[in-house]
């Protein structure tokens, strides 16, 4: 353990481990030194100059090594200037003032300076009313400033650092938070300092700029409003927000949110959402989210919303839409699939299970990812932070570009890489992460499985992970379908079983899912279907949360062999359209429920915004079908079903709202009061939620499947094989409608080896036409050199119905892309 | 005495009524007629313009948080100088006062940063709806003496870049 030190603040004693700053050993005791630059998350810089304090060190007698006493108290010497706590760690026997005159004299001097040229129009910016520097100014300011007014200093007030922030420069305050979170926390240096003294100024040095999927998070650590959000802008102000405890539904990292809604007459007096921001949960986002979770909520306010149920296309009431399904359902019953996806809530997939297994049926999770009957008996033990990760620990990422699929898992686990945790990388290609790895394998498309089975080998690589005092493997399906994800999450799943990674805290398996609750489905018992088509063939096909028609032209058709459709989602989509009846689902903003994470933590979230239309909750539907088909679901309450689900899932069990409300004390310290110090990232008032436990750690056998040695296709001679991969910006329904998005979306791009282009004939920015599965599309060509030149990488959810690796005909299109 | 009491007190009531038959009348003859109000007074609010026609208002809510009683609503929307309402980056794009809700208190204009909001001299407000006590930001906006300085208006680009003008302290 570190050693512990005891000093005086104000003359309250505090005990703090070795190493820490002067200021948050003052934060820990209750003591606010008001900072600007520092920020707990990131090393100190020392910019700013707000933090000066008065300290004092005991005088050492250099003979003795002994204090010096004087009048029975150890003689304390101190510093004739002032000293910034926030660069200071603090000593044994340290005396802080932070209240004397010749502190109160110092902040006032360092917020004049500060505001010399500060343009003093809070009335009309973004961050008034949760701003660091106005707080900080109304409690330390000199009130008036000697400087001349005229001699302000004008610089550029509307610069956009990208098309998701705005910058202005002159409100900035040349702290560097933004800078530093870009290359300390994040690793990548896209932004910085430009020019000198007055003239300082952020700069973007990306192309497109602000290029980073984090970008929103300076604008929550920014303590001034210099960077505002695109989204927000002119939003509303601050204090006029509600806020409303959610959880990220974007991808299976599960970001702890807050949505800040008010009622606006654009939108006709209804109420919206205004933002989103992050809320604490150092286990799972600490104070963080992606710019995807941040921006792309617009689809519940799209007008593509269905609001009342149809009956062959025409409008409905809910009885008549009732009366048929459940008739339907009663005259076939055993013929019932229900194709639901990770996009609905514990609750909702519980019910539908429920229903399907009432009738008969089958049910089936919409996915081309597998393996999630794994992590249920070898994932991540309970207590699992992967912010305690460091020194001794290895994490294994294969097959997933964690940057594109789950932003807030690259981040945490690039941190435990820098933290000194051992960073294997194992994927085809380059992505982000690997620049943080200690080893980086690069496998050929097939390999996969491969690859995790030569971990066990005696490699130095293998070695390590095996001794590791934890091991967390991250399984994705970067370049493989449902198939060759499974299998590679079975040898995950046996690397881990094989050198006693699994069952505690820290160490198991966790499934990069292609939906934000892909993993709650698994657990109620839904499983995928590789052969979608003859599940459908005549039966009658229950569609939750899903477009299948949309997603791929192959199932549309398979659809066609169904005898009769039923399609509930929120948005019209080509499945509602080929429905027989469609049901109108409400948004996870506008009701509760609970989503269970990767890393297998159920979280509750709430509504925060009144229900569109005549939707009605999933779980409420499938509920009143059941009961109508004389099954007990509940079909009011999403936490009665909740209890319920407790009731019956295993894993599940002694779970309760109290226990997902269950909260406990965060460093650092963030939430209003302390915004100057940790941003404006919202406190967590409303639950941290509750980790499930694995199979393992009940000391329960764990039945894993055969590794099955061929894992995927392989490219072949004279042939090109398209493998798919998950793009975080994507033309998926939840993403699309937001329009801030469209230029991060672009349009669909496919990744070449330089070698297959230029025996195309195109070249970056070029034009192909692809031909695959019977089905033929054009896109953009993008040259990536760490592919090998028997691959085209396709992105999902792009238009380009590739959802398994499939061998493709590319042909290069002569007419070059105009830009 | 016990009947000369009352007679006697009649007669004083009496003697008061007929003495003010000879007293200069204090009734106003309203609506054709109108008492000046005071310097001070404050009624029916205006949402002013600078000389040059441009709006005043910024939208930036602060007369919102200000009232008391919750009569304000604003919503802000962004100027550029093709359409431009006030100077620099801000204006109202929703203002609404709650007449029936407001006590005519005038924090609104106190909180306000340009000035923008004044509490006027009208007190003739009357309504036969709910509705009609929310006046929009068309009815509270002054008045343009001449066409060409209504908003929005497209401008030369680049000279209304300052939201918040200079301000002296409150003189009166
Ligand atoms: S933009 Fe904000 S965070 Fe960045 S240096 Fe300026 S004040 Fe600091
Ligand atoms: S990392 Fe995932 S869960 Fe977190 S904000 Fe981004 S999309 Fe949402
Ligand atoms: S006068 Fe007072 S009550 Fe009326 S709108 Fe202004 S602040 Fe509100
Ligand atoms: S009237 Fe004044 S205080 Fe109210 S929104 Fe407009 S500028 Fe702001
Ligand atoms: S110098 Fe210490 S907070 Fe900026």
């Amino acid at each position: 353990m570190t050693k512990q030190l005891t000093l005086t603040i104000d003359g309250v004693q505090v005990t703090v481990p070795e190493g820490t700053l002067v200021v948050d050993a003052a934060k820990m005791a209750g003591i606010d030194i008001p900072v600007f630059c520092y920020h707990p998350k990131m090393e100190p810089a020392g910019n700013c100059r707000m933090c000066l304090v008065e300290v004092g060190r005991p005088v050492i007698d250099r003979a003795t090594g002994q204090a010096v006493m004087e009048n029975g108290q150890p003689k304390i010497q101190f510093m004739p200037k002032l000293e910034t706590a926030c660069t200071n760690t603090v000593s044994e026997g340290m005396v802080v003032l932070t209240q004397t005159e010749k502190v109160t004299e110092g902040r006032k001097g360092t917020l004049e300076f500060l505001l010399t040229s500060h343009p003093l129009d809070c009335p009309i910016c973004d961050k008034g009313g949760e701003c660091p520097l106005q707080n900080l100014t109304v409690e330390h300011g000199p009130g008036k400033s000697r400087f001349l007014y005229d001699e302000k200093q004008h610089l550029a007030k509307h610069v956009p650092l990208g098309e998701l922030i705005w910058l202005d420069r002159e409100r900035c305050i040349q702290c560097a938070r933004c800078i530093r979170f870009q290359d300390e926390i994040v690793g990548e240096a896209v932004l910085g300092f430009e020019a000198r003294g007055r003239m300082t100024q952020i700069i973007s040095l990306s192309e497109p700029g602000f290029d980073s999927v984090f970008s929103g998070n300076t604008s929550d650590i920014c303590p001034v409003g210099a960077l505002t959000t695109a989204d927000f802008r002119f939003g509303a102000r601050p204090w006029e927000l509600k806020a409303s405890a959610s959880i990220c539904s974007q991808c299976p990292v599960g970001c702890n949110t807050t949505f800040n809604t008010r009622r606006e007459a654009k939108a006709g007096g209804e109420i919206v959402i205004k933002r989103v921001m992050p809320r604490q949960n150092e286990e799972v986002n600490e104070i963080w989210m992606c710019d995807k979770g941040r921006f792309a909520y617009h689809y519940a306010e799209s007008a593509q919303r269905l609001v009342k149920p149809t009956v062959r296309q025409a409008k409905a009431s809910w009885t008549d839409a009732f009366d048929l399904v459940t008739q339907t359902f009663e005259a076939s019953k055993s013929d019932v699939v229900v194709l639901a996806s990770g996009r609905l809530s514990n609750e909702d997939l519980f019910n539908l299970k429920s229903l399907a297994d009432g009738l008969g049926g089958k049910s089936i999770l919409y996915t081309d990812m597998g393996g999630g009957n794994l992590t249920a008996q070898v994932g991540v033990g309970q207590g699992t932070d992967l912010g305690k990760l460091g020194k001794g620990d290895t994490i294994l990422v294969v097959a997933s570009d964690l940057y594109e699929e789950a932003p807030v898992w690259y981040l945490r686990v690039k941190q435990a890489a820098d933290r000194g945790a051992t960073l294997i990388v194992a994927n085809s290609r380059h992505t982000k992460l690997e620049r943080f790895a200690r080893y980086a394998i690069r496998y050929a498309n097939g390999d996969e499985v491969k690859t995790v089975a030569d971990l066990q080998g005696d490699s130095k690589i293998a070695q390590e992970f095996a001794n590791a005092q934890n091991a967390v493997v991250f399984f994705g399906s970067d370049g493989l379908g449902l198939n060759g994800s499974a299998n590679l999450a079975a040898a995950c799943a046996k690397l881990l079983q094989d050198t006693k990674h699994v069952g505690k805290a820290n160490n198991g398996l966790i499934g990069v899912w292609q939906r934000a609750n892909d993993q709650g489905a698994w657990e109620m018992g839904f499983r995928p279907e590789a052969d979608l088509a003859s599940a459908f063939k005549n039966k009658i096909v229950y569609i939750v949360g899903a477009d299948p028609a949309g997603d791929d032209p192959a199932l549309a058709l398979a659809l066609k062999g169904a005898r009769f459709i039923v399609v509930q989602d929120i948005l019209e989509t080509l499945t509602t359209h080929m429905a027989d009846v469609v049901l109108p689902a409400q948004a996870y903003t506008e009701r509760e429920g609970t989503y269970t994470s990767g890393e297998r933590r159920v979280q509750r979230f709430y509504a925060a915004v009144p229900v569109h239309g005549e939707a009605k909750a999933d779980f409420a539907i499938a509920g009143e079908i059941g009961r109508r088909l004389g099954l007990n679901t509940e079909n009011g309450s999403a936490m009665v079903t909740f209890d319920r689900l407790a009731a019956s899932v295993k894993d599940f069990a002694g779970l309760d709202t109290n226990k997902l409300a269950e909260v406990k004390p965060q460093w650092p310290i963030v939430g209003r009061g302390d915004l100057y110090y940790g941003g404006t990232t919202y406190e967590n008032k409303q639950g941290l939620g509750v980790q499930l436990s694995t199979a393992a750690e009940r000391g329960e056998a764990v039945s894993l499947p055969e590794v099955r040695a061929e894992s995927a296709l392989r490219p072949r001679e004279d042939q090109l094989l398209a493998v798919p991969v998950t793009k975080l910006y994507d033309r998926g329904q939840t993403v699309a409608s937001t329009e801030l998005l469209t230029q991060r979306i672009g349009e669909p791009t496919v990744s070449l080896h330089p070698e297959t282009a230029k025996r195309l004939g195109v070249a970056a920015g070029g034009r192909v036409s692809l031909a695959f599965n019977g089905l033929s599309a054009e896109a953009l060509v993008k040259i990536d050199d760490t592919i090998s030149a028997g691959v085209v990488l396709v992105p999902r959810s792009m238009g380009l119905a590739v959802r398994e690796p499939v061998s493709v005909q590319v042909l290069g299109l002569a007419e070059a892309k105009v830009s | 005495m016990r009947v000369i009491e009352p007679v006697w007190e009649l007669g004083r009531g009496l003697a008061r009524t007929f003495a003010s038959l000879f007293e200069k009348p204090v009734t106003v003859q309203y609506p054709e007629e109108k008492r000046e109000v005071r310097p001070r007074f404050r009624g029916r609010h205006v949402l002013k313009r600078y000389e040059n026609g441009l709006e005043k208002c910024i939208g930036c809510s602060l007369c919102a948080a200000a009232c008391p009683a919750d009569a304000i609503f604003v919503e802000a929307s962004e100027n550029t100088d093709e359409n431009r309402f006030s100077p620099g980056e801000r204006y109202a794009s929703t203002y609404e006062i709650n007449m029936l809700r407001c006590i005519y208190c005038g924090f609104c204009e106190d909180a306000c940063p340009t000035e923008a909001i004044v509490l006027g001299d009208n007190y003739e407000l009357s309504f036969t709806d709910r509705r009609q006590a929310i006046y929009p930001k068309e009815m509270l906006l002054e008045p343009v003496p001449d066409a060409a300085m209504t908003t929005p208006r497209k401008v030369e680009p680049g000279v209304y870049q300052r939201s918040v003008p200079e301000m002296k302290d409150p003189q009166d």
